[in-house]
């Protein structure tokens, strides 16, 4: 401690030194910052981690970063970072850094069985592709797959997804966005027929009420909630509440804190729906004029493997899937769905989970109806040791809010909702409330869907690397959608598959059930990430398929991979994020990536380099294929008509589809004005003299433009005064004009003056008339142009339940220190330090009556897996008794060994937010 | 030999061991002041005495060493800034975890570590203080490490909101509560800037003390006394007038 | 034979030819004692060692033997402290807990038994640094620099109380160099080597068994507390032949008086500590470890 005798004597003859030139020592030292600082180069760029899209600025000197800041001109955080954010610069330098390929092998073959040897990459890109077209060749491509990402860049992204779906004419390509965002991408479909938010973070300053509901602000998205805060304080009528299952630090601002049980929420939604009618707080001319009654199937299941599922499962599994086979309706469902407790209720649905039609209000009233005060306090309590008394006057001013007609209400949510076993259902039932208030699509006003993912927008959504979607809300089912888009990528008419690929945990189902044998995963931890892990962590090493892994650092992922390839990060290659406000912005490459890593882009383009047309376009086979002008099981070879579009069966799909000769000459690189000197690894070490993320980009825009998707073109997104625009980006007198607030006629270009408000999602679309059990014969329709759906869903119990042995709610969720699977974070020693591990939050009477103390190691198990990790009674989170949270984002603590599969029948997410455990001293 | 001779020879000898002994001992016990006063920066195991007191009682034999689960506590060595063989920790390379049953105090033999502490969160090793001019919170960045991971969230630190003057954020600034801070250095261990912004000091070497002279009016209870009590024993006058009055000696001295 | 106060220098040269042509049997026969101290002092420390790093256990969950010399607790149930240390420190006025005193009486009970110093040939891993310098130091010509009475310790030993109480800190153990060398063992300080080495050169160099012979209080403590001790070195007046071998090779040789022991019958000084280095060595047998009660019986039958 204090100053060492070398320090002293250091110090003192800098001090003579500063002494005889006559400068004073602060002044001194700054000049020598300065001198040092000289040499730094700052240019623009994107926080690597949430939704938010923080703007940050990122020096560097002698090809590293050597230092970031917030970015004062950002809108989004003016300046300001959190803690991650405040790391950006040093998640690139952990220790462990792959550099090279990776191959599995013994004697210097490739070996299943074998272990990780370092390899060429054209050695890495041979065995790769030979076990692809192998695995081509014999199942077609529903045997191939590829776990995509809402952290790809917009190009990385949209080329994945045209190689996939265009090129190898697959559709097993799924981001884990799904684990995301899915529930509520399903919900803004279904309501408004068109994805992503009509508000923006704007809105914060605007409203009167923020109402969290299943989103820690406080922690996932630090700088939003600051900007909540601040509103809270300076605004005397600002009200928020905080609604969760477990009390956390978004309490701390919180006017009001709800904490409920799992699958309450959907009976909180109905119950102030109920309020709003009662007390006639509809916005009937905002309902006539805009708005639909709809509501669907209750019997749609739970998501777990439809077929075989006593193959895999072991026989605790089976006991939820049997609830999901024939569901017994319980005590609260009778109420809520209006049945009989003890009826078994086949899953006759579970197939066609999305259909929907048309009621009338008062079939609505009558839905909305048994969800009184009473009723909803004995379903959706969460806190024991709460009275009753206490939680109905906390609805009722929840009620109180939502009605006050006076009073801005924005609703949040983000995993709470969408990690839900009915996630689709209430995201939908916040839109109903919103919708039946009015206050949807204004300043202030409006039910707002967080992102987790820095470009789960920007990427998964617009882009559309879901196994079901193509770009700017086109979906692959849709005959005309997939006209459309041949057309924008020149393919002969049915390269398209129609059939909808597989979902992230099908992926995982499909490799364990032999289905699939050939998997990419790229900017993502699969093998981390997805619920009931053990049995995907053994199918990856134990069937006989073949893994590939890009990634930065060795994750789990890459462990059970049988090739793991080094790929570039965020700031060593160019890109595209789109945050959750629709704000898309732009970064170029700062730094050569280390080794011989590559970007993802350059990967999918290499690959692409050795598939030919001939290898793909032929006839496929593609199982249970069925779709109107496709003969059944099958895709037809579209080789006659490509070689009458000048396509060669010898051509690669490199050339094809990517870099071909109009493309080349149209985006060159270098490309001076943009690149100001920056360097492009991807580019330059395709030696083929093309800029392919703006090729890509510039490509990709011809979907949107027009279709209330529009981007700026590439350039703009780089101008030194533009620091990011939010879509629809249209050009009003000769300027890039980016739109605040959809479906409003003030602000957004597609509303016709004098709409007022027009949902133009759902335009042309109409919809059966039906009653609240069954839809009608099809002769009644209603026009859906210009409205929204206002949908009843009702409450239904989660599949499984705490009961006498495994008697505890497991719930996941997130840490601010940490980013997702911590791959990143937990390489930055101060971040590390900051959070090591991942606790067991535990109330501490449950600690007590199982005779645990802070700190105890234990066992977290369920019916599916088991994990060992130490138990926390104090701390950020106070859970309520009944009730644990685990963070994920530790690998040495794989809480998704204990999670179940279950998912949302509609958007296919998982519920990684409840089901049983019991936890016991390890 | 004669008795006389081995008598001088003896006394001699007395007395110069007992030369030998005080000036031994007095270099000794000199040497022992300087040691004991070494540094007052130590951070003992939570329940320890007074620094003073502590550093008579210890015998240094480790026994908390050994049953520190997360193995944070050290033994001084010689030659180092603090008192030798002791028990201490340093939060940056390893905070106390706050174990329930306190297992360091219960292995203590000699009370160095008192017994009558039975709750960790009553523990005061010692206490944290922010420097607010390198903590990111008070920047108005959205740090707040320390105030998460306190094991007594909200006790120990608080969180200050505050709107942010032009910009729409608003700031969070930790504040730590002295009077339940525990001084286990968790926080110290996980800031994230390169030197800690938030530090545990000794408790004696950063709280100060108002003073009983004066309490704060809007803290204080004390009301009106409706039923005034004379002094029970009111000074006495003195008898006669001595030459000692106060003042007098100043009044005297001239010197204007 | 002789008797008492008449020997023949003959008989003690015989006696000493007898030594320097024993066969090599005999010769590591008469290292036992030295092979067992220093298997007894390994193993304490070993003990300490494995307990505090290599988590050493039991019974199940509790430290086989946690702490060091100065306190300790062997399975979980026997207390042990260093009473020399526990006097310090309730001389400052510190009330001491029950555990730590019952610690120093279980310890003082065993040393009153043993002998005192049985502790410092034993037990204190300084003693085997001091061995090793004296060993080299009787092989190399060093002169001895000036005379120091052994009986100095005593004098440090009545300084470390009336420092203790003056100034309120336990006064040996925040300078021993025994405490630093076995917790620099223990608990891997760096700095316990630089205890030993300046005593290793102290007692070379400077002064022959200079600490542990001269200074130690705690050797001073132990040498008082060991005047009771049961286990003691019988004296065989009859057989010897006053070779004086064994004061050779004695660290604390005032205790081997002749003519004392030839009234007593044995080593009474608390300043012997049953090393073990004479009675093997002697040619005549004339030193064996005993009893305290049957070397009196005897002596009695014989007197």
């Amino acid at each position: 401690m204090g100053l060492t005798r070398r320090d002293f004597l250091k110090n003192s003859i800098a001090a003579s030194a500063a002494l005889t030139v006559g400068m004073p020592v602060a002044k001194q030292a700054e000049a020598a910052v300065q001198a040092s600082e000289a040499g730094w180069q700052w240019d623009k760029g994107v926080c690597r981690f949430c939704g938010t899209g923080c703007g940050i600025m990122i020096a560097t000197q002698n090809g590293k970063i050597v230092a970031t800041k917030g970015d004062p001109d950002a809108p989004v955080n003016r300046g300001l970072n959190c803690v991650k954010g405040y790391f950006n610069g040093k998640i690139m330098y952990g220790k462990d850094r792959l550099t090279q390929p990776l191959l599995r092998m013994t004697n210097g073959q490739f070996d299943k069985k074998g272990k990780f040897v370092p390899v060429s990459w054209d050695k890495a890109m041979e065995v790769m592709t030979a076990k692809f077209l192998e695995t081509y060749r014999t199942m077609g491509p529903t045997g191939v797959a590829l776990f995509g990402s809402g952290q790809w860049t917009v190009p990385e992204g949209y080329t994945a997804l045209k190689f996939w779906k265009a090129g190898l004419r697959s559709n097993n390509i799924d981001p884990n966005a799904r684990h995301c965002m899915a529930s509520a991408v399903a919900g803004f479909m279904q309501t408004f027929g068109i994805d992503e938010p009509s508000g923006n973070y704007d809105d914060i300053e605007y409203t009167d009420t923020a109402v969290l509901w299943g989103a820690n602000m406080a922690e996932m998205h630090p700088i939003l909630w600051s900007r909540i805060t601040n509103r809270r304080l300076t605004h005397k009528n600002m009200v928020v509440v905080n609604l969760s299952t477990y009390s956390n630090m978004s309490s701390d601002i919180a006017d009001i804190e709800i904490v409920f049980r799992p699958s309450g929420d959907l009976a909180i939604q109905n119950f102030i729906a109920r309020e709003i009618v009662k007390r006639n707080a509809v916005n009937w001319d905002f309902v006539n004029k805009h708005c639909v009654f709809a509501t669907g199937p209750y019997d749609i299941g739970y998501g777990f493997r439809p077929k075989n599922a006593d193959k895999f499962a072991s026989a605790d599994e089976m006991l939820a899937f049997k609830n999901e086979q024939v569901h017994v309706v319980d005590k609260y469902e009778a109420i809520a769905q209006r049945r009989q407790t003890g009826e078994a209720v086949k899953q006759a649905n579970a197939a066609t989970p999305a259909k929907d039609w048309a009621i009338s209000f008062e079939d609505f009233k009558r839905a909305i109806e048994p969800y009184d005060i009473d009723f909803v306090v004995a379903v959706a309590k969460g806190d024991p040791d709460e009275s009753d008394a206490d939680f109905k006057a906390k609805l009722m001013k929840l009620a109180d809010l939502y009605c006050d007609p006076k009073r801005k209400v924005v609703s949040y949510w983000t995993m709470g909702f969408n990690q839900h076993q009915r996630g689709t259902w209430v995201n939908e039932q916040a839109y109903m409330n919103h919708l039946l208030l009015g206050k949807q699509a204004q300043p202030g006003n409006g039910a707002f869907s967080l992102t987790g993912q820095p470009s789960a927008c920007g990427t998964a959504r617009e882009v559309g690397t879901f196994s079901h979607r193509l770009p700017a809300d086109m979906v692959v089912d849709n005959p005309a959608h997939r006209h459309h888009a041949e057309e924008i990528w020149k393919l002969p008419a049915k390269t398209l598959n129609p059939q909808i690929g597989s979902h992230f945990t099908k992926i995982m189902r499909d490799l364990e059930d032999g289905s699939v044998k050939w998997a990419m995963v790229q900017v993502n931890n699969p093998w981390q990430n997805t619920a009931n892990l053990n049995h995907w962590i053994k199918a990856a090493r134990d069937m006989d398929n073949f893994i590939v892994c890009c990634d930065a650092y060795p994750t789990v992922s890459a462990k059970v991979a049988d090739l793991v390839l080094p790929a570039a990060m965020i700031f060593e290659k160019w890109g595209f994020y789109g945050n959750a406000e629709r704000r898309t912005q732009a970064w170029r490459q700062q730094v050569p990536p280390p080794g011989v890593a590559k970007g993802d882009l350059w990967i999918i383009l290499e690959m692409a380099k050795r598939i030919r047309i001939k290898d793909v376009w032929g006839e496929q086979k593609v199982p249970g294929l069925k779709a109107e002008g496709f003969e059944d099981g099958k895709l037809p070879s579209v080789m006659a008509e490509a070689q009458v579009l000048g396509y060669k069966p010898e051509m690669t799909l490199y050339e094809a589809l990517f870099a071909t000769p109009a493309t080349k000459k149209a985006f060159p690189w270098p490309d001076k004005p943009v690149a100001k000197g920056h360097a492009n690894h991807i580019a330059e070490t395709l030696r083929d003299g093309w800029f392919p993320e703006k090729a890509m980009f510039e490509e990709y825009r011809h979907f949107g433009t027009g279709h209330g998707h529009d981007l700026a073109p590439f350039d703009v997104y780089y101008r030194d005064d533009v620091r990011g625009l939010r879509w629809p980006v249209v050009q009003k007198d000769g300027k890039w004009t980016e739109t605040r607030w959809r479906f409003n006629e003030e602000y957004d270009p597609y509303v016709k003056k004098g709409q007022g408000i027009h949902f133009y999602g759902n335009d042309g679309k109409a919809i059966v008339m039906g009653d609240l059990d069954k839809p009608g014969d099809g002769s009644k329709k209603v026009d859906l142009t210009g409205r929204a759906k206002i949908y009843f869903r009702p409450y239904a119990s989660p599949v499984e339940q705490p009961d006498k042995e495994f008697n505890l709610w497991l719930c996941t969720g997130r840490v601010l220190e940490h980013w997702h699977s911590g791959s990143m974070t937990r390489r930055v020693p101060e971040l590390y330090r900051a959070f090591p591990d991942a606790v067991c939050w535990i109330n501490p009477k449950d600690a007590e009556a199982r005779g645990l103390k802070r700190n105890d190691l234990v066992w977290v198990e369920s019916r599916r897996g088991k994990v060992r990790v130490r138990i926390e009674t104090g701390g950020r989170n106070r859970v309520p008794s009944g009730l644990v949270y685990v963070p994920w984002f530790d690998e040495s603590v794989l809480i998704n060994k204990a999670t179940l599969d279950a998912t949302c029948p509609i958007s296919k997410q998982t519920d990684f937010k409840k089901c049983s455990v019991k936890v016991y001293k390890a | 030999m004669s008795d006389s001779v081995s008598r001088r020879d003896f006394m001699v000898k007395a007395a110069q061991g007992a030369a030998l002994a005080a000036t031994g001992g007095l270099l000794w016990a000199y040497l022992l002041r300087q040691e004991a006063k070494a540094q007052p920066y130590a951070l003992r195991p939570p329940g320890a005495l007074a620094e003073k007191d502590f550093e008579a009682a210890c015998i240094k034999c480790g026994q908390c060493v050994n049953a520190c689960p997360p193995d944070i506590l050290k033994l001084a060595p010689a030659g180092g800034d603090l008192p030798i063989g002791t028990p201490y920790f340093t939060p940056r390379s390893g905070a106390c975890i706050m174990c329930p049953d306190i297992p360091c105090l219960k292995a203590c033999p000699t009370g160095a570590l008192a017994p009558e502490l039975k709750d960790i969160n009553q523990a005061r090793m010692g206490l944290a203080v922010i420097d607010i001019e390198n903590c990111l919170s008070w920047k108005g960045l959205r740090c707040e490490i320390c105030y998460r991971d306190c094991p007594i969230r909200g006790k120990a630190i608080r969180l200050e909101t505050d709107p942010r003057g032009l910009s729409k954020h608003a700031m969070f600034r930790p504040i730590v509560n002295s009077d339940a801070c525990t001084g286990c250095g968790i926080c110290e261990h996980s800031c994230p800037t390169e030197l800690a912004a938030i530090r545990i000091l000794p408790r004696n070497l950063v709280q100060g003390r108002i003073g009983e002279h004066y309490k704060i009016g809007w803290q204080d209870t004390g009301k009106i006394t409706e039923d005034f009590k004379p002094a029970a024993s009111a000074p006495e006058p003195p008898k006669a007038p001595d030459g000692n009055a106060p003042g007098v000696d100043y009044l005297n001295q001239g010197g204007l | 034979m002789s008797g008492a106060g008449e020997f023949s220098r003959a008989d003690a040269l015989e006696s000493v030819r007898k030594l320097r042509e024993r066969g090599l049997g005999a010769r590591l026969w008469s290292w036992r004692y030295l092979v067992l101290r220093r298997l007894s002092q390994f193993a304490i420390l070993l003990l300490f060692f494995g307990s505090a790093h290599w988590a050493w256990q039991y019974p199940a969950k509790t430290p086989l033997l946690t702490g060091n010399l100065s306190a300790s607790e062997l399975m979980g149930t026997v207390p042990m402290a260093d009473p020399f240390a526990v006097l310090q420190i309730f001389l400052t006025g510190h009330v001491l807990q029950q555990k730590v005193v019952l610690g120093a009486a279980v310890v003082m009970a065993f040393y009153l038994l043993v002998g005192g110093r049985v502790f410092c040939a034993w037990a204190c891993p300084v003693n085997v640094v001091a061995d090793a310098a004296g060993w080299l130091r009787a092989r190399l010509p060093i002169q001895p620099m000036f005379h120091l009475s052994r009986n100095l310790r005593y004098f440090v030993l009545a300084a470390t109380l009336i420092l203790s109480a003056l100034t309120g800190l336990a006064a040996f153990e925040w300078v021993s160099p025994v405490g630093m060398a076995q917790r620099g063992i223990i608990f891997g300080l760096g700095a316990g080597g630089m205890a030993l080495a300046a005593i290793f050169l102290f007692d070379l160099l400077i002064l022959k068994n200079g600490w542990c012979g001269h200074l130690c209080p705690l050797g001073g403590f132990w040498s008082l507390v060991g005047r009771t001790a049961q286990i003691r070195v019988r004296f065989d007046a009859q057989s010897c032949t006053h070779c004086g071998e064994c004061a050779k090779v004695c660290p604390e040789p005032q205790v081997l008086n002749l003519k004392h022991l030839e009234t007593t019958g044995y080593v009474n000084s608390g300043e012997c500590s049953n090393c073990g280095r004479c009675t093997p060595l002697c040619p005549e047998g004339s030193l064996a470890f005993d009893l305290r009660p049957l070397i009196r019986a005897h002596n009695a039958r014989k007197g």
